[in-house]
């Protein structure tokens, strides 16, 4: 049995298909993420992207730099002297980009969120964030269930019809 | 060496009254000193045939202002090569200035743990080569282990405290 790729190519060498759909197939297939961690959930990332997890399955590799990739897991506790270098690699990487917030000390400050003087209580203080993994921390399971999570939510985009146009424009009819 | 011994050496070297307080019975034996003095005791402990106290291992600070109005500097001092150690209280009054010698010149370690103490409990230490802030952001305000520490509002736009909206 041949892949689906080779069968259509077989009936007339054409594949039919929607740009859209091309290009969030593209999108979703290699998202590399930027391989930094801030504390032990890094170390449950670390395990996911090794041979056990294999997030390489998914075109998941990590890269050294954030102009290289599309996808920046923040895996730990966000500090505010951190914050800073945070944002900055963020609006260092190339869009489109994505964010995975990892832990719940990156999704809400976790164990530190009364007491803890130092800490950002929730990392889309300061950048977008597309999926929340919640988890202390969360095993290799739950982030390749985010990383799936952000495939679907990358499937529905669509360069032909931008959506956030039209919400505007809806919002100012109806207001 | 035992502890005894050590404050005959100091009182030999020195003489009687050099030492503030000698409390032996403690569970860690300790001798408080004036800070002014403490330099020229440093020097002793780490120089002295018998002595050597070679490693600062670490450096406390205590904010004691509710029960005895003031701050506390604690030196814990180890010799690796004869095995025996030593602890330096020195007793900082709230209301007059924060600052003590700093022993990096004698000790190298003492460089960080001096910075640490200066971030946390806002302690200077004079003559020290770089007092800077060690843990957090330079432009930090307030020194969090203070008892009556209260975080800023916001630090570069983000809110410090918890929300719940």
């Amino acid at each position: 049995m041949k892949g689906l790729l080779d069968q259509q190519f077989e009936s007339g060498g054409v594949v039919v298909t929607k740009i859209d759909d091309l290009i969030n197939w593209a999108r979703l297939s290699s998202l590399w993420p930027m391989g930094f961690g801030l504390a032990c959930c890094a170390i449950e990332m670390m395990q996911s992207l090794s041979s056990g997890y294999d997030l390489d399955r998914f075109g998941i590799t990590p890269r050294s730099s954030p102009r290289q990739s599309d996808v920046m897991i923040v895996a730990g506790t966000v500090t505010f002297k951190m914050a800073d270098r945070v944002r900055r690699l963020y609006e260092q990487m190339s869009e489109p980009r994505y964010v995975i917030s990892m832990g719940s000390c990156s999704n809400c400050g976790g164990p530190y969120w009364e007491h803890g003087y130092h800490v950002v209580k929730g990392v889309d203080k300061i950048i977008p964030v597309d999926v929340f993994v919640p988890g202390c921390p969360p095993r290799p399971e739950a982030l390749i269930g985010g990383f799936l999570k952000l495939q679907e939510q990358i499937r529905q985009e669509t360069l032909m019809a931008p959506k956030a146009v039209q919400k505007i424009l809806e919002k100012k009819a109806s207001a | 060496m035992i502890f005894a011994e050590i404050i005959e050496k100091i009182n030999l070297q020195f003489g009687e009254g050099f030492l503030s307080q000698v409390n032996a019975e403690a569970k860690q034996p300790f001798v408080v000193i004036d800070k002014n003095k403490l330099l020229d005791l440093a020097k002793f402990l780490q120089q002295s045939e018998g002595l050597y106290f070679d490693h600062l291992a670490c450096i406390t600070t205590i904010d004691n202002r509710k029960k005895a109005n003031k701050f506390e500097v604690i030196y814990h001092l180890d010799s690796l090569v004869y095995l025996h150690s030593f602890v330096i209280y020195i007793d900082l009054v709230a209301d007059q200035e924060l600052s003590v010698p700093s022993l990096e010149s004698i000790w190298r370690s003492a460089d960080w743990h001096e910075r640490e103490a200066y971030d946390l409990m806002g302690i200077t230490f004079d003559n020290h080569p770089n007092m800077t802030r060690i843990l957090l952001p330079r432009d930090w305000e307030g020194h969090p282990l203070r008892k009556d520490y209260e975080e800023q509002k916001y630090y570069h736009g983000i809110t410090v405290k918890y929300e719940n909206e």
